[in-house]
């Protein structure tokens, strides 16, 4: 169906604005033949968007052909991070820089992440995959299907377990919710079980993953979930 | 003043909203306030005023020239190109025009497509702002004089935003000193429109040292420390 909800014979099926509505997105990206396929990390600061992505290019890289951009919202922080964490080539981190917007540069004008993208695919034609890691930002936060494919949104225990059920775009549509630092919950009075039914009835039947890096830090069930997205064709 | 035509795809263009990366861009604002030349909004009246008449005005003579050239065919988009990187001495500035005209090609394919923006970008590689402006401007069958009213206020409004999110003024008082820029802007779409008809080497060059320089300190200083804008 076109974006714009006019069917082919003619009449229009309408798109419902109410926000507690987890319907999977309509909207299916239709990717260019032969362009890596673009994953999404976005959530709150801190919440450990920087550590996931270093995980998934331990856990991914020795197989699949894969590229960072960060968007910092101060220096190119991330980015060193992960050259420095030698996770990666460096030449296959780009950083961006998102004019005091980490939301406008995923979202509303992704200018800057596509160029970065493509920069990326002119230095490494055969990458398979390309991360796309927001700057640390609030629960409406969310990537434009134009820029990822698919996202992952990365919320922390440590930001109380008050935050699944805050909803937002982020938390309800996002692809897949990762719940991180489950290390930390008896530290700060957290109740996992709270958090998991919360996540759970705010996105319907929608993935809900729990991890400590701390514990396993190469992220297994959010590289194995990766790996299912990497080996379903996009657009269908 | 002419009428504009097709005022609808002028609106466009110069909205905040035209998602073609140029949020990204402080125009000598981040440097500016880094180095304490621009702290108040009076400052900022000083800068953007300053900032209208010498780069806002070579871009609103480029985008005019470029729209009068593709509406009239007969064009060498390289002449227009280098002449453009000739008035333009600052390195970091000529890599900011060239991004923000590689963005604004992206959305332009999108919104504006024309044999003209191909033929552009097939020339040139990654033309300069004002070209992809004027060339989209044709395109959407509107005048060199709209064009040149776009690009004399994309240059003062992206920077006006800048300071505001940089500098937290009061978003009121940063508004109402763009706004006193109209006149001014008319008169320099006036004059832009004026000569667009020009060979692209009989074209102004006004100069801008201070532009230059906030752009040069702002690439070499920004390599090591903070950096929230592209330029
Ligand atoms: N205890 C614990 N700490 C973690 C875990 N994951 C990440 N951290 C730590 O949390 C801090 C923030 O992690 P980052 O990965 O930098 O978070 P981020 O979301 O990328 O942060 P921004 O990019 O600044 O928004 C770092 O000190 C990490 O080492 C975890 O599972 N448990
Ligand atoms: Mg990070």
């Amino acid at each position: 169906m076109p974006p714009d909800g006019h069917h082919p014979h003619g009449h229009r099926h309408p798109v419902s604005f109410d926000p507690t509505v987890t319907d999977h997105d309509r909207h299916e990206p239709t990717p260019l033949p032969g362009r890596p396929f673009r994953l999404g990390i976005g959530g709150p600061v801190g919440s450990g968007k920087t550590a996931l992505t270093a995980a998934l290019c331990r856990a991914l890289g020795p197989d699949v052909n894969l590229a960072v951009v960060t968007n910092d919202i101060y220096t190119t922080e991330d980015a060193d991070f992960l050259r420095a964490a030698g996770v990666l080539d460096p030449d296959r981190v780009e950083a961006v820089q998102t004019g005091a917007c980490p939301h406008t540069a995923i979202r509303d004008d992704i200018t800057a992440n596509l160029d970065a993208a493509e920069r990326l695919q002119e230095r490494h034609p055969d990458l398979e995959l390309i991360i796309i890691e927001s700057g640390g930002d609030n629960l409406t936060a969310v990537f434009s299907r134009g820029l990822a494919d698919r996202q992952i949104f990365v919320v922390d225990v440590a930001g109380g377990d008050k935050v699944p059920r805050k909803g937002g775009p982020g938390v309800t549509t996002a692809d897949l919710l990762v719940i991180n630092k489950v290390d930390l919950a008896e530290h700060v009075g957290a109740d996992m079980t709270v958090m998991v039914a919360d996540a759970h009835r705010m996105r319907g039947d929608r993935p809900v993953t729990t991890q400590s890096l701390t514990r396993t830090p190469d992220a297994p069930d959010v590289a194995g979930w990766v790996r299912q997205q990497l080996a379903v064709p996009l657009g269908v | 003043m002419p009428t504009i035509r097709n005022g609808l795809a002028v609106l466009a263009l110069a909205d905040a909203r035209l998602p073609n990366g140029g949020h990204v861009h402080s125009g000598g604002v981040e440097q500016a306030a880094a180095s304490g030349l621009v702290t108040t909004v009076e400052d900022l009246r000083e800068f953007l005023y300053g900032r209208l008449r010498s780069a806002g005005f070579t871009s609103a003579v480029f985008a005019a020239a470029a729209t009068h050239a593709a509406a009239n065919g007969e064009v060498d988009w390289l002449v227009l190109d280098a002449e453009l990187d000739a008035r333009t001495p600052s390195p970091a500035q000529r890599e900011a025009s060239r991004a923000q005209g590689r963005g604004l090609v992206r959305a332009g394919r999108a919104a504006w497509p024309s044999p003209a923006l191909d033929t552009l970008v097939a020339v040139t590689g990654r033309p300069h702002h004002p070209l992809v402006l004027g060339v989209l401007a044709a395109a959407a069958g509107t005048e060199p004089w709209a064009a040149a009213l776009v690009a004399g206020y994309q240059s003062v409004s992206g920077p006006s935003s800048a300071a505001v999110r940089l500098l937290g003024l009061d978003p009121f008082a940063a508004n109402a000193v763009l706004v006193d820029l109209s006149g001014e802007l008319d008169r320099l779409a006036d004059t832009a429109a004026a000569l667009a008809h020009l060979p692209p080497g009989d074209l102004p060059a006004p100069g801008s040292p201070a532009l230059d320089l906030l752009a040069e300190a702002h690439h070499h200083h920004h390599r090591e420390e903070v950096r929230l804008f592209a330029s």
